[in-house]
């Protein structure tokens, strides 16, 4: 039963990503990118990981794309018009390429095709999955968890000014401290 | 059939189905009839009588409301989006609807349908979907107050989320885990006022660190549901009705249903989370003989009082406080609840590190 | 139980066709759907290997993609934004100043 239930979800991301890279309407494709994270969310609880789960929902399927939701709405766009030679031969190279990682990939499996079942009982499950990985989080892991606060407020100060966009007196200061950066 | 039933997944599932099936059709009894109680109340507080006609004091209203609404005419604007624009309702009631599946409305096995070990989390995750309803009820309307109201309350609702989930931190650090049906479990019994007489119930709301939370919790719910004094996307007055401008019939009552249902939702996580779920007095005693078997549903009895309570009030709120302005808005939920969010948190963990751990 | 191969597969289907959509698509915020599809695939592949090797590292690891997921899609969307301020397009092929 469990292979089932992976089957369907595994179809149903699939399905959805690629739904994601053909579809002309952008809102489209956010809506799809949705579905698929929920999906994956999904597979993610077969794998017995329960926190990662509803991680994935609440960060990546409630706010990363909510995110992209508000700037194609605020950007107004409406379907992709594409048409022309040009742009068919680069679309024939992208699915090439695609074809041909694939094909690389099933290659590379083929080579070391690990047939073990994944194995169904996680160390400290008695405590359950999210107490284990806090546990890890702040022990053996506290020096990455400490940067990624640093990481987010470095985030949050770039948007902010980078969306602000130009006032009179930033305008050459930006021009300025962006050589120097660039310099150093 | 037989042997199909012995696998105990499979009971699992079905009886899982069962009460779903039972949850979800009580609550859309329970929705019509609270739109009834708010009008009523409404009035009263108005100092008239709501509505009194169809039926003995007008108890029949909601079935003549959900008539009228069966047969008003279905409008879709002209360049609207037409998938979107129908799916958009059934976001507003799908969130809740799974949601309802981890509350705990009675002791455990029987008043629970499922019990995972993440259902806090699982509860913030639905919230987290709610917001698209709105936006894209907004969005594919193709209307500009529509557009307007659903940009507004998307943005707000993300902005009271953070809050949300950082005000029940305190409740996950004294329970330790973040199953609902053990977060309940963990307000068991009584327990005493230092040395005198007196004694509280272990409810979560009776210990001093977890009042404040409380408070950012119901503040936050208020905005979440989008009522008042939070509701300026869906204000009458202002932007025609908000994102549900377009909307008409069956997809309006959708969009009603799911914010009522959402109501009774948060309402009924914040009984678990602070008022001790199911537990009441009638289960503290533990008598023998016949008040031995009450238990079980007198759990059930306690909880739907003190659901009813929280509805109330949040009712009471709508009817009593004026709206706030957007900005207002923002800027009380960034600049005074997360930081009392976070605050709290800090309180929290350094006060039941003192105590001695959980 | 489910084999380690079948989910790395998936992995990897899903991770090509992140490549395919950066590479066909020309809507700068499709592209960066995709780098998303491609940031997930690598997260279901870590997630298998913790599974598979009875550890959680994997599982930690993943948390910490999905941050950095979450700050660069905040900074690539302000960008996005800004860029379109300035050249009232988000096509890629139309953003070519540089070029020549």
């Amino acid at each position: 039963m469990l292979a089932a239930l992976f089957f369907g979800f595994a179809a149903l991301l699939v399905v959805t990503s690629l739904m994601v890279v053909l579809h002309k309407n952008p809102v489209t494709s956010a809506l799809f990118l949705v579905l698929a994270f929920c999906s994956l969310a999904g597979i993610y609880l077969l794998l017995r990981a329960e926190f990662l789960g509803m991680v994935q929902i609440v960060v990546y399927a409630g706010a990363i794309m909510v995110l992209f939701l508000f700037v194609i709405m605020y950007l107004n766009l409406q379907h992709d018009v594409e048409s022309g030679l040009q742009i068919a031969v680069r679309r024939g190279i992208g699915w090439f390429v695609g074809a041909l990682l694939l094909l690389v990939g099933g290659a590379l499996l083929k080579r070391g095709w690990a047939l073990g079942p994944a194995n169904e009982v996680l160390p400290d499950v008695e405590q359950g999955n999210v107490a284990a990985i806090g546990r890890s989080l702040y022990s053996r892991y506290l020096f990455p968890f400490e940067i990624t606060s640093i990481l987010l407020l470095v985030a949050m100060v770039g948007v902010i000014v980078i969306a602000r966009g130009r006032t009179r007196h930033a305008g050459g200061r930006a021009g300025g401290a962006g050589g120097v950066g660039g310099g150093a | 059939m037989a042997a199909l039933w012995s696998i105990p997944a499979v009971q699992t599932a079905t009886w899982a189905f069962v009460k779903v099936m039972i949850i979800l059709n009580g609550m859309l009894g329970v929705v019509s009839y609270l739109i009834y109680a708010e009008r009523k109340i409404c009035g009263h507080i108005q100092a008239r009588t709501g509505p009194n006609r169809v039926g003995p004091f007008g108890l029949l209203q909601p079935i003549a409301d959900v008539l009228k609404l069966l047969f008003k005419e279905e409008f879709i604007p002209a360049n609207a989006n037409k998938v979107i624009f129908h799916i958009a309702p059934i976001l507003a009631v799908f969130p809740a609807v799974v949601t309802f599946s981890v509350i705990p409305m009675g002791p455990p096995p029987m008043f629970v349908a499922t019990d995972i070990n993440v259902g806090l989390l699982l509860f913030l995750a639905m919230s987290s979907l709610g917001v698209y309803a709105i936006t894209l009820g907004g969005w594919s309307s193709n209307n500009k107050y529509a557009l307007l109201g659903g940009l507004r309350s998307s943005a707000q609702m993300i902005s009271y989320e953070l809050a949300m989930g950082l005000s029940t931190i305190p409740v996950l650090l004294r329970s330790g885990t973040l199953s609902l049906v053990g977060i309940v479990e963990n307000q068991a019994g009584w327990y005493a006022l230092g040395r005198t007489p007196l004694a509280l119930p272990n409810w979560g709301i009776f210990h001093w660190y977890l009042i404040l939370p409380f408070v950012i919790f119901l503040i936050t719910a208020f905005a979440e549901t989008n009522r008042a004094p939070f509701d300026l996307p869906e204000a009458e007055g202002e932007l025609v009705a908000g994102f549900h401008t377009e909307y008409s019939s069956m997809k309006w009552a959708l969009f009603f249903l799911g914010e009522y249902m959402n109501m009774i939702v948060i309402s009924s996580i914040a009984v678990t989370l602070f008022f001790g779920g199911w537990h009441g007095p009638g289960l503290m005693f533990g008598v023998h003989g016949w008040l031995s078997e009450g238990p079980a549903w007198m759990g059930l009895v306690w909880y739907l009082i003190k659901l009813g309570a929280l509805m109330f009030f949040f009712i009471w709120v709508r009817w009593t406080f004026p709206r706030l302005r957007y900005d207002q808005l923002m800027g009380f939920g960034w600049k005074v609840l997360l930081p009392a969010a976070i605050a709290n948190v800090l309180i929290a963990s350094v006060w039941i590190y003192i105590r001695g751990g959980m | 139980m489910i084999p380690l191969s079948w989910l790395i597969a998936l992995s990897a289907v899903v991770f090509v066709i992140g490549v395919v959509g950066v590479l066909v698509r020309r809507n700068a915020l499709v592209i960066f759907m995709s780098i998303e599809l491609m940031l997930n695939a690598a997260n279901l592949a870590f997630v298998a290997f913790a599974s598979h090797m009875r550890s959680l590292d994997g599982q930690v690891f993943v948390f910490f993609v999905m941050t950095v997921a979450a700050a660069e899609v905040a900074i690539g969307l302000a960008i996005i934004v800004h860029l379109f301020r300035l050249r009232e397009t988000v096509f890629v092929d139309e953003i070519h100043l540089l070029k020549g």
